[in-house]
């Protein structure tokens, strides 16, 4: 409140309408919104407006990372020192996760992704803002925070680099910007790593921090695994994973996995805040729950009625328990902050029922058939964000029928003017 | 009163597990609107009435009548009477447009290519109204009721849908919608201004009676004793709900949905008042209660005053309580921008007062914000205290972006329309989807809360505006 911020505001007033009209304008305007919100006022139409613009809708979407984030940094290093000493025998959350070593891990493995997103990620828009004239926008925020936490560990910042440039070049600046992409930006990031670099994002060496480069085992020759509950049960070994993880491990997020997916609990609480700010669809959310657990009862089902033999390499995905899909994996990270994305999800009410519920049943699908990497979520968003607008299609042409068959059981009255009218008068006269 | 079971053919797969029995009561009267928001602001009108301080000048803003190309008929410093024509529509010759008062016609203020902006309008001492002969309404034949009312200046008080434009005199509409119920922001409250106008509101509606096949449908409040619910040959609704249940476009879709082809009427009922005193005593009385309302205002009150007026010589008998406020010539969702030397609108009847937003606000897209309305929750706090007044100024709150958020519209959007689709619709200019998604059924008005709630802050009323003005021209 001080004369100083007041001439802070008046120098920034003053510097914005310098570079007004010039090529430099939305770059300096980017930085001076983050500051404070323009004078802008509305001109016809509706003279007030809500609070709400889109930075807060973004924001709202970060603000339910954060936990995930801040626990994926503890759990970088929770996985990788347990990986190489073993397992804490009397787990305390104090004593054996929220400690420094741990979070230092964090900073020096998480921190890096999430400063090379967004440097990355930000310049590409700053680039194509400047170039094509228009305002920075907000798509980016979430995407930023989005890709460092469905990214292995030891992604090397290189790949992410360009990956980001990838994405966000093709996914979204080709097709306008935000609000015109087809396929999620992080999603296409994420595909694009998966397709060029397959060593770097599946098998047992990429899910916890050093596996890679081999370190090996407390008082032992064998380099640590870093192997998830999935690809455990993809190799049928489902008696190694639960001598490691415990159920409440793999709802609390105790277990290697991409960064920030690990967590059902905190990804539920920040699932919730989103609904509880009417940000996310929760129709996308809890058709996309069922969706998943459709799947995965078929799969038990199967198993039951003894159509599978054991030796078959499906068996062992198969077999898991249809509710655990939803508790490993990036199942429910997939379904609360990328299915929710509203550009690249269906637009109406109903479509979005249909979307969520294929993106949770394809996951599931995916995830059992696919040999190589027993991973689904991010293939069954890309797929369905393709097919968001058929299904859009197919609910809006309900409406049009709707007042089309009002139309037909309407009785149009003829104009005054017309011929019929006057017919209609040299009758009755 | 039927069942009707939606069918959607090819898409039953994705109707099947919704598909549930619809009535459609066209018999009951009442209509209960749930999706909406009431925008409560500070500086409602007080129900008190005070004469406003006569005006020297009165002006016709030409841009209250939209799509009407005018022919004058009077020169500039002509001497004119009150409800004597000023110009009439080119397309359609018999159509007047006429003087609020008796004076000279000092300007004749002219725009680019010479399109016609204001009249200026100095008003006699001595007041002299022409005086048309008085008609039957029961005797005289529908085309003389017309022809009357289109002499007498009172056709363009209604207005037709599709297009919401003056109405075409040679349609036959279907229905007529009147509706008293207000929800609008700080609008005039239709009850109160319409105050012992029995007779006038009884010979305007047997008069609009005539002009349908149709009925006369006239909605107020719940449980309100307006004029209106005393009214003899109309179909009475009662409405309950938020913000937009008062606008007609609502009522229209809940009712009798416009479809292609057809045509409905509508009138506010303080055109209604006007309309009925021509058709009583052969006079056009342009005299009107006006709700002047808004935080900037000392005292909110009512006003009567005349269409056409300085909004000074009431404004400023009520007060104002800051140097940076706009004055808008209706109300905040749908008037249009004023000054307060500028003219009461043809068709409102209410002028509000708010403050300008024309300052910055740091950290304003993330800090928790309490003295805002807000259609979320996303550390914005109106949903505690919904019966809260707020005193919003005109800061649109943030920068325009392409639309990104989905769903939001449809929780203030009663109707059954995809507000979504239908403005992208309009956005791209495409005719077959703007006709079938139903752009036949809406006005501009109809979108000022979806506007309002938009985070996007995209200009919905004048995406409307030019989709229905593109589908006047390309179909007429």
């Amino acid at each position: 409140m001080s004369d100083k911020r007041l001439t802070f505001k008046k120098r920034l007033h003053i510097i914005k309408h310098h570079y007004r009209g010039k090529k430099m304008a939305p770059a300096f305007n980017a930085f001076h919104t983050f500051l404070f919100t323009p004078d802008e006022t509305t001109h016809n139409g509706s003279h007030v407006r809500a609070a709400d613009d889109l930075k807060r809708t973004m924001n709202t979407v970060i603000l339910a990372l954060v936990p995930v984030l801040l626990f994926s940094m503890f759990n970088a290093g929770y996985q990788h020192y347990s990986a190489i000493n073993g397992f804490p025998e009397n787990f305390s959350l104090l004593e054996h996760f929220l400690t420094w070593d741990n979070f230092w891990i964090g900073i020096v493995k998480v921190l890096p992704l999430v400063v090379v997103s967004y440097g990355v990620g930000l310049l590409v828009e700053f680039i194509f803002a400047v170039i094509k004239g228009h305002e920075v926008e907000e798509g980016y925020l979430v995407t930023g925070m989005l890709v460092p936490l469905i990214m292995p560990i030891d992604t090397p910042l290189w790949m992410l680099a360009v990956a980001v440039v990838f994405g966000v070049v093709i996914a979204k600046e080709v097709f306008g910007g935000t609000g015109m992409n087809i396929l999620n930006p992080a999603l296409t990031i994420r595909a694009f790593l998966f397709f060029a670099y397959p060593t770097w994002m599946s098998g047992d060496k990429v899910w916890v921090h050093g596996a890679k480069e081999g370190v090996t085992q407390a008082g032992s020759a064998d380099a640590i695994s870093g192997e998830t509950i999935l690809g455990y049960l993809a190799q049928g070994n489902e008696a190694a994973y639960q001598a490691k993880y415990s159920l409440s491990d793999m709802f609390f997020g105790f277990i290697p996995g991409s960064v920030g997916e690990t967590s059902t609990f905190l990804i539920l609480i920040g699932g919730l805040f989103l609904i509880f700010s009417k940000i996310a669809s929760w129709r996308i959310m809890v058709s996309a729950v069922i969706g998943s657990l459709a799947m995965g009862l078929i799969f038990n089902g199967i198993v039951d009625a003894g159509w599978i033999p054991e030796y078959s390499k499906f068996y062992g995905l198969m077999q898991f328990d249809f509710w655990k899909h939803l508790i490993v994996g990036g199942l429910a990270f997939g379904i609360v902050y990328m299915a929710t994305d509203p550009v690249t999800g269906s637009q109406t009410n109903r479509g979005k029922w249909f979307y969520g519920f294929f993106i949770g049943f394809i996951s599931v699908m995916i995830r059992v058939f696919n040999p190589g990497y027993p991973e689904g979520v991010f293939l069954a968003i890309l797929l369905m964000n393709v097919f968001a607008p058929t299904i859009d299609h197919y609910v809006i042409r309900g409406n049009v029928k709707r007042r089309m068959k009002r139309l037909k059981n309407a009785v149009v009255l003829p104009t005054d003017s017309s011929a019929a009218a006057k017919e209609l008068k040299a009758e009755t006269v | 009163m039927g069942i009707y079971y939606e069918n959607y053919g090819f898409s039953t797969i994705f109707g099947t597990l919704y598909v549930k029995p619809k009535v459609y009561n066209n018999m009951s009267k009442d209509i209960r609107i749930k999706k909406g928001l009431n925008i409560n602001l500070v500086g409602a009108a007080e129900q008190t009435t005070s004469k406003a301080v006569l005006s020297n000048v009165y002006a016709i803003n030409l841009d209250d009548f939209h799509g009407i190309t005018p022919k004058m008929l009077v020169k500039q410093g002509a001497e004119i009477k009150a409800g004597e024509a000023l110009f009439y529509n080119k397309n359609r010759e018999d159509m007047m447009f006429v003087s609020p008062v008796s004076g000279e016609l000092v300007e004749i203020n002219r725009g680019a290519r010479r399109r016609i902006l204001t009249l200026k309008i100095l008003a006699d001492k001595e007041q002299e109204t022409v005086a048309h002969k008085k008609i039957d309404v029961e005797k005289v034949s529908k085309e003389e009721l017309k022809a009357y009312l289109l002499n007498g200046g009172c056709w363009p008080f209604i207005k037709q849908r599709p297009y919401d434009i003056i109405a075409d005199p040679d349609a036959n509409p279907k229905a007529i919608f009147i509706s008293g119920y207000t929800t609008a922001p700080l609008a005039a409250n239709a009850d109160y201004i319409l105050k012992g106008k029995e007779a006038e509101l009884q010979a305007a509606v047997n008069a609009l009676g005539k002009l349908t096949p149709g009925k006369v449908h006239v909605s107020v409040g719940k449980s309100s004793a307006s004029t209106l619910s005393v009214l003899q040959g109309v179909e009475l609704h009662r409405i309950s709900g938020p913000h937009p249940a008062g606008l007609v476009g609502t009522q229209i879709n809940k009712l009798d949905p416009i479809n292609k082809g057809e045509t409905v009427w509508t009138v506010s009922p303080q055109d209604l008042i006007i309309i009925g005193e021509l058709l009583l005593t052969g006079k056009f009385n342009p005299e009107r209660t006006v709700a002047l309302a808004g935080s900037s205002v000392k005292a909110p009150k009512y006003y009567t005053t005349k269409i056409g007026t300085e909004i000074s010589t009431f404004l400023y008998g009520s007060g104002v309580n800051s140097d940076n406020f706009r004055v808008i010539n209706g109300d905040v969702l749908t008037g249009s921008k004023s000054k307060p030397d500028g003219h009461l609108g043809y068709y409102n009847n209410t002028v509000t007062a708010i403050p300008e937003g024309d300052d910055y606000e740091f950290f304003g897209w993330n800090k928790p914000i309490f003295n805002k309305i807000s259609a979320t929750r996303a550390l914005t706090f109106s949903w505690l205290q919904p019966n809260k007044k707020y005193d919003l100024d005109t800061n649109t709150n943030g920068e325009h972006r392409a639309f990104v958020v989905t769903g939001m519209y449809e929780k203030v959007f009663p109707m059954d329309i995809y507000p979504l689709q239908l403005l992208k619709a309009c956005m791209v200019q495409d005719l077959d989807e703007m006709e079938q998604l139903g752009l036949y059924e809406v006005a501009p008005e109809d979108f000022a809360l979806t506007e309002f709630i938009c985070v996007s802050k995209q200009p919905h009323q004048k995406i409307i505006r030019e989709g229905l003005d593109l589908l006047h021209k390309e179909i007429g």
